[in-house]
């Protein structure tokens, strides 16, 4: 017991932090470390996503990607076709309001979730982690090869989505839209995690046989739940490219499904902040490594291996003790 | 006569040139315990497979009461009814006591696709999981995680999870195996006591208890049910002797 | 659409399957005897494509090159081997994805650190520069047609390897039954490092032998991995025979997919559509494959352990 609660303490400060962090970046005129802030929030937000999936299920997903890349791309399309009044197929018009744009991408992304899920969760193990990572790149090469929406060059938004009346275009407020998603995401990682349909997940990762003996379906909770965290991640996804005013296949590429896998581990597996911890780990090195040499990745792989050989249970693990939040 | 509440026809299940279950017709009736016993490779484990699941036979049925359950997988029979406990136990090692007897109690209290209620304040579940934990006598050791339980102990569990399914048929697979003499005594006494609740279709190498427990015996050979009747016909049948106790002997 | 055409593009197809399979050969294997899946193996056909390069540009010969590919893409599977791999056969399989990610990032950077961020080149040798003409009209380059045959060759030589000697008694025998083969005092760690560097050989061979044909650059090895992925999930992971029949399908779809595709959607749209559609649909022809496979056979066309 005195261990969680020196894990909710870890939490809080690290969430207070990365709040406030933004905040006096703004006060001292610095509107590049409150976009970092939004980047290491969003990043955050795709990993909690994941987390669902790869932590709480036990489901490694090799190919989250797709599904930021895929939020990405409805809010990079929506714009587009919003921005020069042409249509999407079958004449639906573009958007340039967030909340529609964030209910399509979290369906859109729902529905591929569902339709990979079905495909790769009859199987287990090896082949899992294989035919997520292969129908990423499906995804992957289809947005390289189709020429409408920029192929290989990607997706510019020109103005940045809106969401009511705010001023979306200040990075303090982008910051706050961000922030309230992922702490949204997260309390909903949360209930989720406490319901009935959480302990069946648990029991799904933890003893499939047993979860049947109990009448229940192991193969249904584990593909709502892969659908969730693909709806998660969207969603996500989306804000990314609000934030980079771009979209391009980069966002969908299996290298940033292997980075989102390496953020949750740095964080720690199946914990409720491991997510943002590893988050803000990977942006920070990614930024200051990557100030000194364009081959900060080298020191990530040796960074990331020593984390696997040595150090099982990510970085809340180290500080708050090796006990998992089950 | 009464119904059977499970009745298996003609269960034939072979791996190649192996006939693991030949042939194989049994019923279990309201308060009774019918015990299945043979000796090792004699395809009791293939057998239970099939009844609760785990595989599926190559011809033949099992009913649970009226229902046809054959193509079913595990949890739907666990749902329809189907209590069972595992040779070598199956639970969740870092979850508590409390926590493994509440998902079997979750099947039959409601839905596992409910989102946004805690299950910590879900006191029907609650209340029909402290039942079951008071029952085999395991409320006080209801917070530890089972992977600090003593072995005797983790049966208790398993035989907690069947219950809160509130079964109408229990497959108690070796529940004695590994227990101590006062292990096996205690829970001699409550399968007893428990058989007028919910029948039971006992395996179980532990003679002593079989004897002294079951109405009806079935011995299995090579996949095939070589006798079957109550306890004093297989203790004399010269067939059984030859082929199965006398090697024991 | 000539007959000619459609029996190029088959020997294109089956040269890429030939590759896929030297790639997906020796994943299996080691999925199979080891039970670790290996991202890294990507890393190893690229540093056997790249240290061919370099060899082929200092010593002017591509044989040469070739050589030192493979047995240098070999020598640095047994330095991993030893190094990382061997901790992570206990661990489980994100610890295993993890950690060979890692291991691609590693090489990854470290070869654009050490050669630089622009592509080496590497010449076909003046030897297999030409074409030959085949029945049926096909005029084919030689280089491809020795790819083929180097393929078939590295087919012949697993199969007998498994199945006719002494080690490959063994490697079988770790297939079936981990602990009976440490029991039968079989030098396990010894085995264990063989088969990886076999695959490290096979994978830096198939890379210098591509390398001709694409540019040798880094990033060259994912594509391959992802696609020797989807070979052995078709074929079965830990099946030999799958990992041919799934890397000749999956060749012979793709080459053909992006050759025809197009040209049939233009019968039924316009010419500018037809194109974009059929590319884009040509590029995920082998993952709807996949899926088509796995609807049908979970685990693949030729489960190992079945």
């Amino acid at each position: 017991m005195r261990k969680l609660s020196r894990e909710s303490w870890i939490n809080s400060v690290l969430v207070l932090l990365l709040a406030l962090a933004p905040l006096c970046a703004s006060l001292l005129d610095e509107p590049y470390y409150v976009s970092l802030a939004s980047r290491v929030v969003i990043i955050a937000m795709a990993a909690v996503g994941l987390n669902l999936a790869l932590g709480f299920g036990g489901l490694i997903s090799f190919g989250h990607a797709a599904f930021f890349g895929l939020g990405g791309y409805v809010a990079g399309v929506a714009a587009y076709h919003a921005f020069d009044g042409s249509y999407f197929i079958g004449g639906i018009p573009g958007s340039d309001q967030m909340p529609v744009i964030w209910l399509v991408a979290v369906l859109v992304a729902g529905l591929a979730a569902a339709f990979i899920g079905v495909i790769s969760l009859r199987t287990q193990g090896v082949y899992f982690i294989m035919i997520t990572l292969a129908f990423a790149q499906m995804i992957y090469y289809f947005a390289i090869s189709f020429p409408t929406y920029g192929g290989e060059d990607g997706l510019s938004i020109y103005v940045r989505n809106s969401l009511f009346s705010l001023d979306t275009s200040d990075p303090l407020i982008f910051f706050g839209i961000c922030f309230f998603s992922l702490m949204l995401s997260i309390f909903f990682t949360r209930r989720l995690m406490g319901s009935r349909f959480g302990a069946a997940l648990t029991m799904a990762r933890l003893n499939e046989v047993r979860l049947a003996t109990s009448g229940v379906e192991p193969f249904p909770i584990r593909l709502t739940a892969f659908v969730l965290s693909a709806m998660i991640t969207s969603g996500a996804g989306a804000l990314f490219a609000d934030l980079n005013g771009f979209v391009s296949p980069s966002m969908l590429s299996w290298h940033h499904s292997g980075e989102l896998m390496v953020i949750v581990i740095l964080g720690g597996v199946g914990r409720l902040f491991g997510p943002v911890a590893g988050a803000v780990v990977f942006v920070l090195l990614e930024t200051f490594i990557g100030g000194f040499t364009q081959h900060w990745q080298f020191f990530l792989g040796l960074i990331l291996l020593s984390v696997v050989l040595f150090a099982n249970g990510g970085l809340i693990g180290l500080l708050a003790g090796r006990s998992r939040h089950d | 006569m009464t119904e059977a509440v499970l009745r298996i026809e003609k269960l034939r299940k072979s791996f190649g040139a192996l006939k693991a279950t030949d042939d194989v017709t049994l019923d279990l009736k309201p308060g009774e315990i019918h015990a299945l016993i043979g000796p090792n490779g004699a395809g009791k484990s293939t057998l239970i497979a099939q009844i609760s699941g785990g595989l599926s036979p190559d011809s033949g049925h099992i009913y649970l009461g009226q229902e046809n359950v054959t193509g079913l997988s595990i949890a739907a029979r666990a749902k329809r009814g189907l209590g069972r406990c595992f040779q070598i136990s199956s639970l969740a090692m870092p979850l508590s006591v409390r926590r493994n007897v509440m998902m079997a109690s979750q099947a039959v209290t409601g839905t596992s696709f409910s989102f946004w209620k805690q299950t910590d304040r879900d006191l029907e579940q609650l209340e029909a999981t402290e039942k079951v934990l008071a029952r085999v006598g395991l409320l006080p050791r209801a917070d530890v995680p089972v992977a600090e339980l003593s072995h005797g102990e983790r049966r208790q569990v398993e035989v907690a999870c069947a219950l809160a399914l509130k079964p109408k048929v229990l497959l108690l697979d070796e529940p004695m195996a590994g227990m101590g003499a006062g292990g096996s005594e205690r829970l001699t006494g409550f399968l007893e006591e428990l058989k007028q609740e919910v029948p039971i279709l006992l395996v179980e190498h532990d003679m002593d208890a079989v004897f002294r427990l079951a109405d009806r015996i079935s011995v299995l050979v090579y996949g095939q049910i070589i006798a079957q009747g109550s306890a004093d016909m297989i203790r004399r049948d010269p067939v059984v002797r030859e082929a199965y106790l006398g090697t024991e002997e | 659409m000539s007959i000619a055409l459609v029996l190029e593009q088959l020997l294109n197809g089956v040269q890429l399957g030939v590759m896929l399979f030297t790639m997906a050969s020796g994943l299996t294997l080691v999925f199979g005897v080891m039970g670790l899946i290996n991202l890294s193996h990507g890393s190893l056909y690229m540093m056997g494509a790249f240290i061919c390069a370099y060899v082929a540009g200092i010593t002017g010969s591509f044989w040469v090159g070739l050589l030192a590919g493979a047995l240098g893409a070999g020598v640095m599977g047994a330095i991993i081997e030893l190094v990382v791999i061997r901790r992570l056969y206990d661990r489980d399989h994100l610890d295993q994805v993890l950690a060979t990610f890692a291991l691609i990032l590693i090489f990854s950077e470290g070869t654009s650190w050490i050669f630089g961020a622009s592509p080496l080149w590497l010449d076909m040798p003046d030897l297999l520069g030409g074409s030959v003409s085949l029945p049926g009209g096909v005029t084919y380059p030689l280089y491809r047609l020795m790819i083929i045959l180097v393929g078939i060759l590295i087919a012949i030589g697993l199969y007998l390897l498994i199945s006719r000697t002494r080690i490959g008694m063994r490697i079988r025998a770790g297939e079936n039954d981990r602990e009976m083969i440490g029991a039968l005092g079989v030098n396990i760690s010894a085995l264990y490092t063989f088969v990886f560097a076999v695959g490290a050989v096979l994978a830096g061979l198939a890379g210098s032998l591509l390398g001709v044909l694409q540019s040798v650059q880094v990033g060259m090895g994912e594509p391959m991995l992802i696609l020797a992925f989807v070979v052995i999930v078709i074929g079965g992971i830990g099946s030999i025979k799958g990992a041919l029949v799934g890397a000749l399908l999956v060749g012979v779809v793709d080459t053909m997919g992006r050759i025809f595709l197009p040209s049939l959607f233009s019968l039924i749209l316009d010419n500018a559509d037809a194109t974009s559609v059929g590319s884009a649909l040509a590029s995920m022809l082998i993952y709807l494959l996949m899926a088509v496979v796995l609807a049908v056979k979970p685990k693949g066309l030729f489960p190992a352990n079945a």
